[in-house]
């Protein structure tokens, strides 16, 4: 079998993947990318709309280029990567961890490493996580199988289309599938408001005339062999309106009901997940709680905005260079959600230093305020002219906010 | 498009706000905008009434699809796994009421390998001045 | 030229395919009818898979007496076939003092019935048992001998033994009209294909009443009886070490929680009567009912673990297994109204109709070269990092991972594409890829492609399961 040594191996060539081994190299510690793909990227080399990098390159580009200009530095920078391999387990072995993964070219491969970066991105939730009744027909896509398939493989799904979920991949794909020859018929959401960006639902929605049935939930995909039809079923006060139910005839569904991040591997790995966020518990160096595990990207919480992601690996990888070279946080103050926060990523912060964190709201508000509390003292306050559950919102907390703090100091994050 | 006189609603997506903007047309080259919380939404409904313009992404065909003959180990897995597909998009803001006739002209579209993100693949695309670029290197 | 047949034997689900295995031992010429594009999508596909202990029903019935006789051949099979088995043993879980009387009854059953290692047990022992249980327990049945097994993939393995062993398997076959003349029936397909046969085993399942009608023989109706299921996945942390069953109703067995072999655990079945023998839908009320019924025995399951749901439907008629001569049409084995014990009665089945055939004066010459022998195909989820290696040293394609979820490497997926599974549900029901967490979100274009790639199918002619469920609708 054959052994390699690193520093660090990265778990992902994706966004968080390449980001944090960059900066893991260019702190002088060895890494290497696993990537179960035959080329790093990740999920933004099927995601051809444009809307990436606004932040991190200044530019509008779409998510190949966006991956490219990031592959383009890992390239320069001669990292190694191992693609078109899958990790089979993480073995924590003293203060070694060995990582199995297979290829058809390789065979097995036992890699030793000391920190492990874990991103591996986030799976969708399908049919089967929400239990829409009904028969088993063909013509069933989540909504990022259908990108694949139309995107890179070349394949239109179906010909006439209902999406469930108005979250922006969902939106996305009623503009991927209309503007390749398909009807799409109506995107369903279940609650009041649309999850995706008001601008996906002008660009992807309003252009194309295509209905939003807010308040609506998918009672029924019927079809015998393919699919049929589903029928839709307005909410009242809370309660499903059977009465009101209707029937849309389509041959197509498309779910977009979600993401989750894909955590068997950590799971595996005895690291310990947070059931807000199905993510690993991390520090404020975003270290799991098994010690030189390190997460970040959708694997950590689920992203909107892929410059955060990069924003964020490129942190984790840094803390994993400190790590190895045997730097850890003197001191480290809890961070609670408090009112309208679904929940803060990490949820630890080190109080000698900046901290950047990642939070979401439960609410849909504008001219909202983000405000941090120590002991019940206010120490920060943000103006947020928009808030939505959706949109991923960042404070940064350092050295000025939480000097004066206590051993055992409370910090609180509200949206109000 | 309707004359004086005729509102129309609009959400502007220049920020997260998104502002419901009522807009009415007042000449060619006139409009009237409210409900706007900075100048940013009056350029947006103006633009988007009288020149509405969008990115375009789409994939184009490959002239040389993978040879599918390999069936075992390293050539299988690169002729199975290799994408089918160039992505693409315009250089900037599109025509909207042209993109129908855009995207008829890229799926007819053929592109040989290899190309270069950023490569033009159609320079000029009917007629606007806007080249419909590669969004990859493919080799 | 129509080709004849010593025996025509119409349905390959669980029954089919056992007798159609115990019949490859000799030296005739059998057919296997099936009506759909795969082996086992019928009753056998959906189904809790267990092998029973045998305490359930009195001996006078033959469900039961076949259940005893079946249940210990599942070692052996084990070991020549390849398909899981475990005998994790089942436990009848009692939440009211009232229900130990119905334990009792079914432990005083279980002992007649001979039924090896029974026994009756306390609050103490049954939590000892399975610490998983709920505080309610006031105490149960304990049966060792009972086990669990992956149903389709048992039936695939007997269909690959029998084919191997000259039984010829024809799909797409779904009968239409059988004729009798000079000695052989002449079954006509809904397609016009046409075969002969002397002899004919009715082991349609949903469809026996239809088939049995085609050939004249008793008139009966099959009642599909629908069975919801929940599927919870293999990391949820509620996973009991045995089968868990309530104490049983006069109409059923009750909603179980099973240990399945793969690792995940599944919970019911319900139990609704429907009119539509194809309707395998799901409805939201059941499913409600299911994970209330799965927390009164294990408290901690949690509706986050479900990663899909589906149903099964039994075929009803009668509380026994009807399995004899028919009485009106000649030659003719009528193998019906099999619900539970079928699975676990099935090997027995197998033998009990040859020995009908013999009865019926078909002449057995043992071959004396059957081999009872499948190989074993390795599975890259089933073996060690130094053992999955090797194997990928001399066959690369092991090392490429295709269902992430499951673990299923390119090479299962290529060999159940050339054992004939080449719909996207024959490949997900033999190789399990499409059955983990993800439900088929990232591999199914990988699947779609290999298979197009195997077979030389164009895009369209890929389906989920045959006839009209195509996946893909065009071609950019």
């Amino acid at each position: 079998m054959k052994n390699f040594n690193f520093d660090a191996v990265v778990i992902g060539g994706g966004a968080a993947g390449m980001a944090s081994a960059l900066e893991l190299k260019k702190r002088g510690s060895s890494v290497v990318i696993i990537e179960r793909e035959e080329e790093l990227g990740g999920i933004l080399m099927q995601c051809i709309h444009n809307g990436f990098g606004l932040i991190e390159f200044n530019e509008e580009l779409s998510g190949p280029e966006f991956a490219q200009r990031v592959h383009e530095q890992v390239e320069a920078q001669t990292i190694p990567s191992f693609c078109g391999t899958t990790v089979l387990d993480i073995r924590p072995e003293g203060d070694r961890k060995i990582v199995y993964c297979v290829s058809s070219r390789e065979g097995v491969m036992q890699i030793q490493a000391r920190a492990i970066i874990l991103a591996m991105g986030c799976r969708e939730r399908n049919r089967g996580n929400i239990r829409i009744p009904g028969s088993r027909p063909s013509g069933v896509f989540t909504a990022g199988l259908a990108q694949r398939l139309v995107n890179i493989e070349g394949y239109i799904p179906g010909k006439d289309v209902v999406i469930i979920g108005s979250g922006d991949i969902g939106l996305i794909m009623a503009r991927r599938l209309s503007w390749v020859g398909c009807k799409v018929h109506a995107v369903v959401e279940i609650l009041p408001y649309p999850s995706g960006l008001t601008r996906n639902i002008v660009q992807c929605l309003n252009d194309f005339n295509i209905p939003l049935y807010l308040s609506h939930l998918t009672t029924e995909i019927y079809g015998k062999d393919r699919v049929e039809g589903v029928e839709i079923t307005p909410i009242q006060n809370g309660a499903l309106v059977y009465e009101k139910s209707f029937r849309i005839p389509c041959d197509t569904v498309l779910l977009s009901v979600g993401l989750v991040p894909e955590n068997e591997l950590s799971r595996n790995a005895g690291v310990e997940i947070n059931p807000a966020t199905n993510g690993p518990w991390v520090d404020s160096t975003l270290m799991t709680s098994v010690p030189g595990i390190f997460a970040c990207g959708n694997v950590l919480h689920v992203h909107d905005l892929v410059d955060y992601v990069v924003e964020e690996a490129r942190r984790a990888g840094s803390f994993a260079a400190d790590w190895l070279a045997g730097k850890h946080p003197v001191r480290e103050l809890r961070v609670k959600t408090g009112a309208n926060v679904r929940y803060i990523n990490p949820s630890r912060v080190d109080p000698s230093r900046q901290n950047k964190l990642y939070l979401r709201s439960l609410i849909v508000k504008n001219d909202s305020v983000l405000e941090v509390k120590v002991d019940n003292r206010v120490v920060k306050q943000l103006k947020k002219a928009h808030i939505q559950p959706s949109e991923m919102l960042t404070v940064s907390l350092g050295p000025d906010e939480l000097a004066q703090s206590g051993m055992d100091a409370q910090i609180e994050v509200s949206l109000l | 498009m309707p004359h004086g006189g005729h509102m129309q609603e609009m959400i502007c997506i220049t920020c997260p706000i998104g502002c419901h903007l009522s807009i009415e047309k007042i000449s060619d080259e006139e409009i009237s905008v409210t409900g706007n919380k900075c100048q940013r939404g009056a350029q947006y409904a103006r633009e988007e009434l009288l020149s509405p313009k969008r990115v375009v992404t789409a994939t184009c065909r490959l002239k040389q699809l993978s040879n599918q003959t390999a069936t075992v180990g390293q050539a299988a897995a690169d002729s199975l796994y290799k994408p089918r597909r160039v992505p693409v998009r315009t250089a900037k803001a599109f025509p909207k009421e042209r993109i129908p006739e855009l995207l008829t002209l890229l799926y007819q579209h053929e592109v040989s390998l290899p190309v270069e993100r950023g490569q033009v693949i159609i320079p000029d695309a009917l007629g606007t001045g806007i080249d419909v670029i590669a969004e990859r290197t493919m080799a | 030229m129509v080709e004849s047949y010593d025996v025509a034997i119409i349905g390959a689900g669980v029954c089919g395919a056992n007798i159609a295995r115990r019949l490859s031992q000799y030296e005739l010429r059998v057919a296997l009818l099936e009506k759909e594009i795969d082996v086992s999508l019928g009753t056998s596909k959906a189904n809790s898979g267990i092998i029973h202990g045998g305490f359930h029903d009195n001996i006078k019935y033959l469900k039961a007496k076949l259940e005893l006789q079946g249940a210990m051949m599942f070692e052996r099979l084990h070991n020549e076939l390849d398909f899981p088995f475990e005998r994790c043993g089942i436990l009848v879980v009692a939440l009211h003092e009232d229900e130990m009387r119905a334990i009792e009854q079914l432990y005083l059953q279980g002992v007649e019935n001979g039924v090896i290692g029974i026994e009756m047990c306390s609050r103490e022992r049954m939590l000892e048992l399975e610490p998983k249980l709920s505080s309610d327990t006031v105490g149960g049945l304990y049966a060792p001998t009972g086990g669990i097994v992956e149903p389709y993939r048992f039936v695939f393995s007997l269909v690959e033994s029998a084919r191997k062993n000259g039984v010829e398997l024809i799909t797409q076959f779904n009968v239409a009209e059988a004729v009798s003349e000079n000695g052989f029936w002449t079954i006509k397909a809904e397609d016009g294909r046409l075969i002969r046969a002397r002899y004919v085993v009715n082991s349609a399942g949903l469809h026996a009443d239809e088939v049995s009608k085609a050939f004249g023989g008793e008139e009966f109706t099959i009642k599909p009886r629908k069975g919801e299921y929940y599927l919870l996945d293999k990391t949820t942390k509620s996973r009991p070490g045995k089968v868990l069953f309530p104490v049983p109703t006069a109409v059923s067995k009750g909603m179980l929680v099973v240990p399945t072999v793969e690792g995940t655990v599944l919970l019911g079945p319900t139990a609704t009567t429907v009119e539509d023998k194809e309707d395998f839908s799901t409805t939201r009320a059941e499913l409600d009912g299911i994970l209330k019924s799965a927390r009164s025995m294990v408290p901690s399951i949690s509706e986050t673990d479900v990663i899909t749901s589906f149903a099964g439907l039994r075929p009803v008629y009668g509380d026994d297994f009807f399995i004899d001569i028919s009485k009106k049409a000649v030659n003719l084995i009528q193998v019906a109204a099999i619900q539970s014990p079928g699975l676990t009665a099935s090997p027995a089945i197998g033998e009990y109709v040859k020995d009908l055939l013999k009865k019926l004066g078909l002449r057995l010459v043992e071959k004396a070269d059957w081999d009872p022998y499948v190989r074993k195909v390795p599975r890259a989820r089933d073996l060690s990092p130094f053992e999955l290696d090797e194997l990928v040293k001399k066959e690369p394609e092991y090392g490429e991972i295709v269902c992430r979820c499951e673990r299923v490497s390119e090479a299962e997926i290529v060999k159940a594409i050339r054992d004939g599974h080449t719909t996207l549900d024959g490949i997900k029901y033999v190789t399990r890829a499409q059955m983990g967490r993800c439900q088929g979100g990232f591999c199914t274009y990988k699947i779609i492609k290999i298979l197009m790639r195997e077979t030389g199918m164009s895009y369209e002619e890929v389906t989920k399961r045959g006839g009209d469920s195509v996946v893909l609708k065009g071609e950019l």
